[in-house]
């Protein structure tokens, strides 16, 4: 086996791990520290898809975001002193039963499938293209995405600030 | 065996089952989001391996940086009303929080 095969097992393994113990822990903080190793793992299968812009913005906006607001929530909102299960599932046999069967009929699907190969893969820096593409072909998405995020700003702000009561 | 397109596919799709299961099981909102987060990290490894190895060229790329954004709104405002709904409710068990108002 080749040595980059090996390296993308183990962060596949990594990846998958992490996203298992988040799915499957019975406390939440185990759960939310784990985010970490996903986003982490799936930033370096962006690198081994040659998508370095990509992989930068889910470190930057993932792991020094979304991640740090979790848990943020989580410790917010727990008494994690008095409770013993903090994260309960509920259902766990039938949604497992379902959530096997589905997953079997996707891999089903991908491997069967003839996908389009292209003619050569390509290792580049992305970042210019991407940059281009962004204020040429998807100009309006790109301004749409700012009125998007101003309107999750204000909303954040409206939704988490105490009401003054008279 | 040479790590091919099927690989990250397959890849995004444990991913994604993950995340639903997540979401179908657990009562912790904020578990929840983890896991329409997981599941939005799935669908994102397709966009970026379809667009090294089937398309070859970058908007698949383009479209993983908006999933990308819109996953950092939704989980703003996701994690906003949570802290809401704590502070009316004082737990955040999607099943406690079934009332509209106070």
């Amino acid at each position: 086996m080749e040595f980059a095969t090996v390296i993308f097992y183990l962060i596949a393994a990594v990846t998958i791990g992490s996203a298992a113990m988040v799915a499957f822990s019975r406390n939440i903080i185990y759960s939310a520290f784990s985010l970490l190793g996903t986003f982490a793992g799936v930033a370096a299968i962006y690198v081994f898809l040659g998508a370095d812009f990509v992989a930068a913005v889910q470190v930057l906006i993932y792991v020094g975001g979304i991640l740090v607001l979790i848990l943020f929530a989580v410790m917010l909102t727990h008494r994690i002193a008095d409770v013993q299960i903090t994260n309960r599932a509920v259902g766990r046999i039938p949604a497992l039963v379902v959530v096997g069967v589905f997953l079997s009929l996707l891999v089903q699907i991908i491997r069967e499938t003839p996908w389009q190969k292209a003619k050569e893969i390509v290792y580049a820096p992305t970042t210019s293209r991407i940059g281009d593409l962004f204020l040429e072909n998807y100009l309006l998405p790109f301004e749409l995405a700012s009125l998007v995020l101003l309107a999750a700003l204000i909303g954040a702000a409206v939704l988490s600030r105490k009401e003054l009561k008279e | 065996m040479v790590v091919g397109l099927t690989h990250y596919l397959v890849v995004g799709a444990i991913l994604f089952t993950l995340g639903l299961y997540s979401v179908l099981t657990r009562r912790n909102a904020i578990s929840i989001l983890m896991g329409v987060e997981l599941i939005l990290n799935g669908a994102n490894i397709n966009y970026v391996a379809f667009s090294h190895f089937s398309s070859g060229n970058v908007e698949g790329q383009i479209y993983a940086v908006f999933v990308i954004m819109l996953a950092a709104a939704e989980a703003a405002i996701g994690l906003a009303i949570v802290l809401a709904i704590f502070q009316i409710f004082h737990t955040i068990d999607v099943a406690a929080a079934e009332t509209l108002k106070e």
